[in-house]
């Protein structure tokens, strides 16, 4: 089952100044996870973690990367940035807290819900983030 | 009910969204302009009640399984959204009626 040769692996580039493409990340892997009989329940959780994560790379970190495995029990998504870094993770993860701009704001994002987005519907979410160098977020979903 | 009966018993104006999109049951809704509110909150196969106008609102019907987006207050799809919603079939409903009276109005459908 979880034969190297059964892992699922995709890489996506996450364009830091594209506001109207944002999400595309997302959505190319939950058509991948459809593609591979996910059940429904789990890709919607895999979809929100992602494009939360996806949207905090564009939005706070000038964009970045995301890969996404899947080795037929577990989802893993894997987004790194080389943005300025989370100070204080405790503190992200937190709701309410944000950072955003005005400019942000108006259209629709810096509620500070989106981490805590990523927190709950993850079964497992890892923050890795050393200021001035990026950060790295792991979060897997058991399917 | 599905997606065009409730278009019908609200006097909602279809902007998108094919036969297969309006054939989509809905069960539930949610009002919110904060997009990682809608995100974390909305339920599957819910109706959402916005007067967010901007492409990223199609991402997020889209991603969370959003049955359709109901635009209160008369507002308009900017260009992006209305093209994007009609290239990915999501169901893009206007009514000129405050969030707070459509929510109402469905609530009382559903229930
Ligand atoms: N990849 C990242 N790089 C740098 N800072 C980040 C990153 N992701 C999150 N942050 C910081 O963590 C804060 C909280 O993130 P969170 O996603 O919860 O809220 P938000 O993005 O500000 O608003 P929302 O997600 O509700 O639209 C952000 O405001 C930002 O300061
Ligand atoms: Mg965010």
């Amino acid at each position: 089952m979880s034969a190297p040769e059964h892992i699922i692996r995709e890489q996506y580039t996450v364009d830091g100044d594209d506001f109207q493409a944002a999400g595309g990340a997302s959505s190319a892997m939950k058509k991948l996870l459809r593609s591979l009989g996910v059940p429904p329940d789990a890709i919607r959780r895999a979809a929100i973690c992602m494009y939360e994560g996806e949207i905090n790379m564009v939005i706070h970190a000038n964009g970045g990367e995301a890969e996404v495995t899947f080795d037929g029990g577990v989802i893993t998504m894997t987004l790194r940035d080389t943005g300025p870094g989370i100070p204080d993770p405790e503190l992200a993860l937190r709701e309410g807290w944000s950072t955003a701009t005005d400019a942000i704001r108006d259209l629709g994002f810096g509620a500070g819900m989106g981490m805590p987005n990523m927190k709950r519907n993850a079964d497992e979410m890892t923050i890795n983030s050393v200021i001035n160098q990026g950060t790295v977020i792991v979060m897997t979903i058991r399917v | 009910m599905t997606v065009q009966t409730l278009a019908e018993k609200l006097n909602l104006t279809v902007l998108s969204g094919g036969a297969d999109a309006l054939n989509r049951e809905v069960t539930g809704g949610y009002c919110g302009d904060l997009l990682s509110w809608v995100m974390g909150r909305a339920p599957q196969n819910g109706a959402w009640i916005t007067i967010m106008s901007n492409v990223n609102v199609a991402a997020v019907a889209e991603l969370a399984d959003i049955s359709c987006v109901l635009l209160a207050e008369g507002v308009a799809p900017d260009a992006a959204l209305l093209s994007r919603a009609a290239a990915e079939q999501i169901p893009l409903l206007q009514s000129p009626e405050a969030a707070f009276t459509l929510a109402g109005k469905l609530y009382g459908l559903l229930r």
